[in-house]
């Protein structure tokens, strides 16, 4: 018998059936639906999270002054001086695939406008900044490099800031002050939002990297060169590892460590982050996996169990067949085709379900859904071969029937 | 090559080839023996049969309830293979085959015709034809013409698409008699085919098996009533699994009767 044949076989079989071939694969179509919904609803909620960890961009890393591993009982960070412009120029010189380094000081601080004052971060930062955290100026312009060698007094703000100072107006042009300094807004910075730990991102104020040594009392008391710290970003495909390491070793060297001494500097790398986050999805696929794994079990032996009903019942059928000229072979494949085809199609109506469950909860909560086309394929593909695995003991049971007895059979 | 049959029908004469395949009779069985195990003891159900059957001959099985007669159509009809003993159809050993060439033999030479039809339910009439064919590989336009061809010789041409249910007893076993022909086999095997109709339906379904005799087809049935076993040419009287008589229906009807 061709396999055409076989497959026409086996759907008629099951048409002569429909409430229960509809009931048979029900057990699939829920476990296929839960799985699909919650694949496509896992994987926009990650694609979410990875979307906001680009957005810090995973191709940077941070250095930062002080050491991790002394962490609370260092006597406060900056004091130790050890991180300076001069480590920027060398990292760039030195480091193969470095894109841009950007030195940044940071200051948190009050600023005034008018009769209104906010308190805010103020960080001191070079043009290379901007493009190594892919900030945009939607008004006016950026800081340029000349802004940092004359050591300009002008400032860009965070959109926070302009809402709280300026109530949303246009501040280009507008003087705000900085302890006794006056600065001229020379642009707003384009919003960010949260960071995946919540913080406002748009609550910042950029001055030149010179202008907050000069203008901020105190900063750069012992070191004119220092930083807090440097935002290196590499070029696309690098070996962000590599380049930590090769950072670490020229900063050492930099700094004069002696061998075994801690590093005076911390170093984090974004990919990490998101290295930690893609591990906590993977453990949620191995959860929807096992699920899957029941689901499908569960749905199999219900297959099974009707496929060795169907078998008790068209004995007669099974002996007539093989008196008509069907092969023990032909007998095995019509009722694993039968079992294999309620599980598929059972299969992709489960899909249809957990697609449209997953853009209802998706909808719901706010985020698109993503429905992942190799779960899609896995699912369909899996539950076929669920199909037959469990329809082999019910088919091997009709295929070995002696034709007579079952021709006899009542 | 057509030759008309009484209800206006045409069987194909040229379908059942009685004088081809060499010299050799259509069935040789030599000491027959099919032995079953029934707990402890073992039934003889064939205790040494020996017969030949030539092409083109039309035999009748008689006997009493368990004499064998059932026994003897499963191994004619390669359902059932012998413990022991020698059968030869159509000049092929098939007592010693394996299931995949008995299942092509049965596909090919046997059809089979049963007391209670075995049609499925499920199917219409023309595609219950169909089946044999399909196990044979014939392509579907194919089927359907030969089918419907099948139907109209049996006089049931305009009653394809009926279900069985939808159908009378004599005209279910008219479908089963055209599925067992459609693959145009050499020997046309049935168990009491008239065993559950009534004596107005089984003389049709008796004239419709001469017809098809006279048309070149072989034909053993078996039958516990003397007015059907006087359509065959011979008459085979089975007891205690052994062959008790071969003779002509007239004499055999004589011997039946005790005294
Ligand atoms: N599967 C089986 N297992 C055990 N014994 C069997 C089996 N089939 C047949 N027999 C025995 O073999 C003997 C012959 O049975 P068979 O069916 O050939 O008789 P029969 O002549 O067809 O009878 P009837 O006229 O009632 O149909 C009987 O004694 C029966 O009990
Ligand atoms: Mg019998």
């Amino acid at each position: 018998m061709s396999p055409a044949e076989s497959v026409r076989t086996a759907l008629e079989a099951l048409r002569a059936n429909p409430l229960r071939s509809a009931l048979t694969m029900l057990g699939m179509v829920i476990g296929v639906a839960a799985v699909i919904a919650m694949v496509a609803v896992g994987a926009g909620a990650r694609d979410q999270v990875l979307r906001q960890i680009a957005s810090l961009g995973t191709n940077l890393i941070m250095v930062g002054q002080g050491s991790v591993q002394r962490g609370a009982v260092r006597l406060g960070a900056g004091t130790a001086a050890s991180l300076t412009e001069d480590d920027a120029a060398a990292i760039v010189r030195e480091i193969p695939g470095v894109a841009a380094v950007a030195p940044s000081v940071r200051w948190g601080l009050q600023v005034v406008a008018g009769n209104q004052n906010w308190n805010t971060t103020l960080f001191g930062i070079t043009p290379d900044y901007l493009e190594a955290r892919d900030w945009t100026v939607t008004a006016g312009r950026p800081i340029s490099d000349d802004d940092v060698v004359r050591g300009g007094k002008v400032v860009l703000l965070g959109e926070t800031v302009v809402r709280t100072l300026f109530g949303g107006g246009d501040p280009v042009g507008e003087t705000v002050r900085m302890f006794t300094t006056p600065l001229t807004v020379i642009g707003v910075l384009g919003g960010k939002g949260q960071n995946a730990g919540g913080q406002d991102q748009d609550d910042v104020v950029f001055v030149p990297l010179s202008t907050a040594k000069r203008n901020i009392p105190g900063m750069a008391k012992t070191n004119p060169r220092f930083v807090h710290s440097l935002v290196v970003k590499m070029g696309d495909g690098a070996d962000m590892a590599a380049a930590q390491a090769q950072i670490r070793d020229l900063l050492r060297q930099r700094h004069r460590l002696a061998e075994g001494a801690d590093d005076d500097f911390w170093m984090r790398d974004l990919s990490e982050i998101a290295a930690t986050r893609d591990a906590s999805s993977r453990a949620l696929s191995f959860l929807l996996a096992a699920v899957a794994a029941v689901s499908l079990l569960v749905g199999g032996i219900g297959i099974m169990n009707i496929m060795l009903v169907s078998v008790t019942e068209r004995t007669r059928e099974i002996g007539l067949r093989l008196a008509l000229g069907a092969r023990r072979r032909d007998i095995l494949v019509q009722f694993l085709i039968e079992s294999a085809t309620l599980s598929v199609i059972g299969a992709c109506a489960g899909v249809a379900l957990g697609i449209g469950v997953a853009v209802a909860v998706a909808g719901m909560a706010g985020w698109p859904a993503l429905i992942v086309p190799e779960a899609v394929l896995l699912a369909v593909g899996v539950s076929g071969a669920v199909g037959v695995f469990f329809g082999l003991y019910p088919a091997r049971r009709a295929a070995r029937l002696d034709p007579i007895e079952a021709l006899r059979h009542e | 090559m057509l030759r008309p049959n009484r209800r206006g029908g045409a069987v194909a004469a040229s379908a059942f080839p009685s004088d081809l395949g060499g010299g050799e009779p259509l069935i040789v069985v030599r000491d027959l023996r099919r032995t079953y195990a029934v707990g402890p003891d073992r039934v003889a159900a064939l205790a040494g049969v020996s017969v030949t059957v030539e092409r083109g001959a039309f035999i009748a099985v008689m006997g009493p309830s368990g004499s064998g007669k059932s026994t003897f159509m499963n191994v004619l009809g390669c359902l059932d293979r012998p413990d022991g003993g020698e059968y030869r159809l159509d000049g092929e050993d098939v007592g010693h085959a394996d299931p995949d060439s008995l299942a092509a033999v049965r596909n090919r030479k046997i059809g089979f015709v049963f007391q209670s039809f075995h049609l499925l339910p499920r199917l219409t009439a023309r595609a219950n034809v169909e089946l044999p064919m399909v196990y044979g590989g014939i392509p579907r336009a194919e089927r359907v013409r030969r089918a419907a061809a099948a139907l109209e010789a049996v006089g049931l041409g305009d009653r394809w698409h009926h279900r069985p249910a939808q159908l009378s007893g004599g005209q279910q076993q008219r479908v089963a008699i055209a599925r067992a022909l459609v693959n145009r086999p050499l020997l046309l095997l049935a168990d009491e085919p008239t065993g559950a109709l009534d004596s107005r339906t089984t003389r049709e379904i008796m004239e419709l098996l001469r017809d098809l005799n006279r048309g070149g087809l072989t034909i053993v049935l078996v039958t516990h009533e003397a007015e059907v076993a006087a359509y065959a040419g011979r008459v085979l009287t089975f007891r205690d699994g052994r062959l008790a008589g071969d003779a002509p229906p007239a004499d055999a009807a004589g011997a039946a009767v005790p005294g």
